[in-house]
């Protein structure tokens, strides 16, 4: 059938689209290869994010009970381990530091991270978060080879370990653990998976209900498109 | 049985008092039940309902966004994420107008090239088409102005460098552009103005030019894909042999047509809505920051041919000049063409080479502008620029000279 054939084209296209432009960088940046679906993995990304980046960063577009209702979180476990520096559930993700002393303190205030993941892609903040080396030049002692000059301090070293620039002959370099930390480089990865995961999570909490919704709608529409094909074929039938 | 006819005699009443008062049988006749269009409309002439439809998609989503939207750079930006994340629905009704604003463009371009195809802005649909032109060049305005609002990096420097394009007009620029911002520099003054052009003046300026583009069409009637006149045959009772009534025949052709596009639209909208950062651009997920320029600015996609365009000329003014031109010309198609036939499927091979090297080179185009202007893209930017006007300029000559197949009396 001709339609089908036009209908096939542009969906086609609409496929090609999706192979996705960020502008933000032209260094190759590593796969986050997060699952959004993965519920266990964003509650340890939550748990993560509210240990080691909440002192700094806001999310401020996020409520602890709309965290708590996706990811099977309830009230007095919101309280006791997500928390730290919010009086009711429907507060949003504030932090305690007053921007102004943190741009004081860092030259710059540390951005909100509500829409960061979709902003700047999950595949940019993994790869961000696993390159930084030790500079003794910055003011932080590390910068960053995603992006240089950044002020924020490398807060994982505990975890990673402190990375070192290796300046390769063809001019490529590359960062190598100097001084190992407390996690392995696989379970590293697998924390910032969940960090990152975490962060798409906050970044539209409503993906994962839009493409359930999607797929009803999408079932009542060719009903529907059936039907009008049957009533239009009934009503065109005496037309020569 | 006797409750029924009790009740067709009352509706007959009620009908002839408004009758008597407003010409409700009269119109619905003339434009719906005996308004009669050709039988042999293919997929190409779906696209001018489908416009309707979006029309109407943005009109309501626009309504109840608007009840949420604060139009204030100290608020807009988390206004639209208040949308997204606490109002009800709010996520569905942003995601549609934005996936609407970009299917806008897409079936509007579809329709225009429908009429390129067949033919239908040549006499007597001349008008038909200016008015259309005037209609895409108001949602582009339309387009532009709503795309400030959520006061996102490529909102503020999109705008940015737009309305800094009317700066290169000689004596007048500077003055014309800080008309335009009310300010000195984009700031919460031109979003307030882009609010009020966005949701008051441009879209009822939309809403009597497609009215009048309708009325425009039902007193000519439609072409088709032949390009004949279907009114020159009509039988005894004065309808035209080869239409038939727009309802039932066309609504009911339409309705498959709209619950195809809506689906197309649904997995837009459900599944990518941002499309790849084509229709919501990523970096308009971070708060309009004077201070700091994105890396890469580039327009959403349906600007982007015109904006090859205008980084193509290396002058300021030139390229300025060039945009605008690229946009108006074809604006001037009904007189730029001169062959004897309207359908592409009785035109020469001259046309129909042409039509498809015009095609080749607005997309070359719109794929351009989205990326960087350094190097080869300039050139090729260059090339299919010129490609393009080409196609209009050097039109009087190819239609005149192009041979056509002799056209069919009757639709095919």
């Amino acid at each position: 059938m001709k339609i089908n054939k036009y209908i096939l084209i542009i969906l086609a296209m609409i496929c090609s689209f999706n192979s996705g432009i960020y502008a933000a960088t032209q260094k190759t940046l590593e796969k986050a290869n997060n699952d959004s679906g993965d519920v266990s993995s964003l509650q340890r990304g939550a748990r993560n994010f509210m240990n080691y980046c909440s002192g700094c960063h806001s999310a401020e577009y996020i409520r602890y009970d709309v965290i708590g209702e996706d990811l099977g979180i309830t009230q007095s476990q919101l309280k006791k381990y997500l928390m730290f520096n919010a009086q009711q559930s429907f507060d949003t993700i504030n932090t305690s530091m007053e921007m102004e002393d943190a741009a004081g303190w860092f030259g710059q205030a540390p951005p909100d991270l509500s829409l960061m993941a979709r902003a700047k892609s999950t595949d940019y903040v993994y790869t961000f978060l696993k390159s930084f080396y030790i500079d003794s030049s910055s003011p932080t002692g590390v910068d960053n080879s995603i992006l240089a000059g950044t002020s924020m301090p490398n807060v994982l070293w505990e975890l990673q370990g402190h990375q070192e620039y290796i300046n390769d002959e063809s001019g490529s370099g590359r960062l190598e653990i100097a001084i190992p930390g407390k996690m392995s480089e696989e379970d590293f990865n697998s924390f910032l998976r969940d960090t990152v995961n975490f962060l798409e999570y906050i970044s539209e909490p409503i993906k994962n209900e839009r493409q359930a919704l999607g797929v009803k709608v999408l079932i009542f529409l060719a009903f529907f498109l059936v039907l009008a094909y049957l009533l239009k074929k009934e009503i065109w039938k005496e037309v020569k | 049985m006797m409750k029924d006819k009790k009740q067709n005699e009352n509706s007959g009443k009620i009908l002839s008092w408004i009758d008597a008062r407003f010409p409700y049988s009269e119109t619905m006749r003339e434009h719906i039940t005996e308004y009669y269009a050709s039988k042999n409309f293919n997929i190409w002439y779906v696209f001018g309902v489908l416009a309707m439809v979006v029309l109407v998609i943005q009109l309501l989503t626009g309504i109840f966004l608007t009840m949420n939207y604060k139009p204030s750079s100290a608020e807009a930006f988390s206004s639209v994420e208040y949308i997204m994340r606490d109002v009800e629905w709010g996520w569905l009704i942003r995601y549609m107008h934005s996936t609407g604003a970009s299917f806008f463009f897409v079936v509007v371009y579809l329709h225009m090239f429908r009429a390129m195809l067949y033919g239908s802005y040549k006499k007597p649909r001349e008008l038909i088409w200016i008015i259309g032109m005037l209609i895409f060049i108001v949602l582009m305005a339309e387009a532009f102005a709503g795309y400030l609002l959520p006061w996102g990096q490529m909102s503020y420097w999109g705008a940015q460098v737009i309305i800094s394009i009317f700066g290169a007009i000689p004596f007048v620029g500077e003055a014309l552009v800080e008309i335009i911002r009310g300010d000195y520099s984009i700031s919460d003054i031109t979003l307030n103005r882009f609010f009020a052009l966005h949701v008051i003046a441009l879209p009822l300026a939309l809403i009597a030019l497609i009215f009048v583009h309708i009325v425009a069409l039902h007193e000519v009637g439609s072409n088709n894909p032949d390009g004949i006149e279907i009114k020159d045959h009509k039988n005894e009772d004065g309808i035209p042999v080869d239409g038939v009534a727009f309802h039932p025949y066309h609504t009911s052709k339409d309705l498959v047509a709209i619950i195809a596009f809506l689906m197309i639209f649904s997995v837009v909208v459900f599944f990518a809505p941002d499309m790849g950062g084509y229709f919501l651009e990523y970096a308009n997920f971070e708060k309009a920051n004077p201070s700091a320029t994105p890396e890469h600015i580039a327009p959403v996609w349906y600007f982007t041919p015109y904006y090859a365009i205008l980084r193509a000329v290396p002058d300021k003014l030139g390229g300025a000049i060039a945009m605008g031109l690229s946009v108006l010309l074809p604006l001037f198609l009904p007189w730029l063409d001169r062959s004897k036939v309207k359908s592409i499927r009785y035109r020469g091979w001259i046309y129909k080479t042409s039509l498809s090297l015009f095609v080749i080179s607005f997309i070359s185009l719109g794929v351009l502008g989205v990326l960087p202007a350094d190097g080869i893209y300039v050139s090729m930017a260059r090339f299919f620029g010129i490609l393009y006007f080409a196609f209009f300029l050097l039109m009087p000559y190819y239609s005149a000279i192009d041979k056509t197949k002799p056209v069919p009396s009757r639709v095919t």
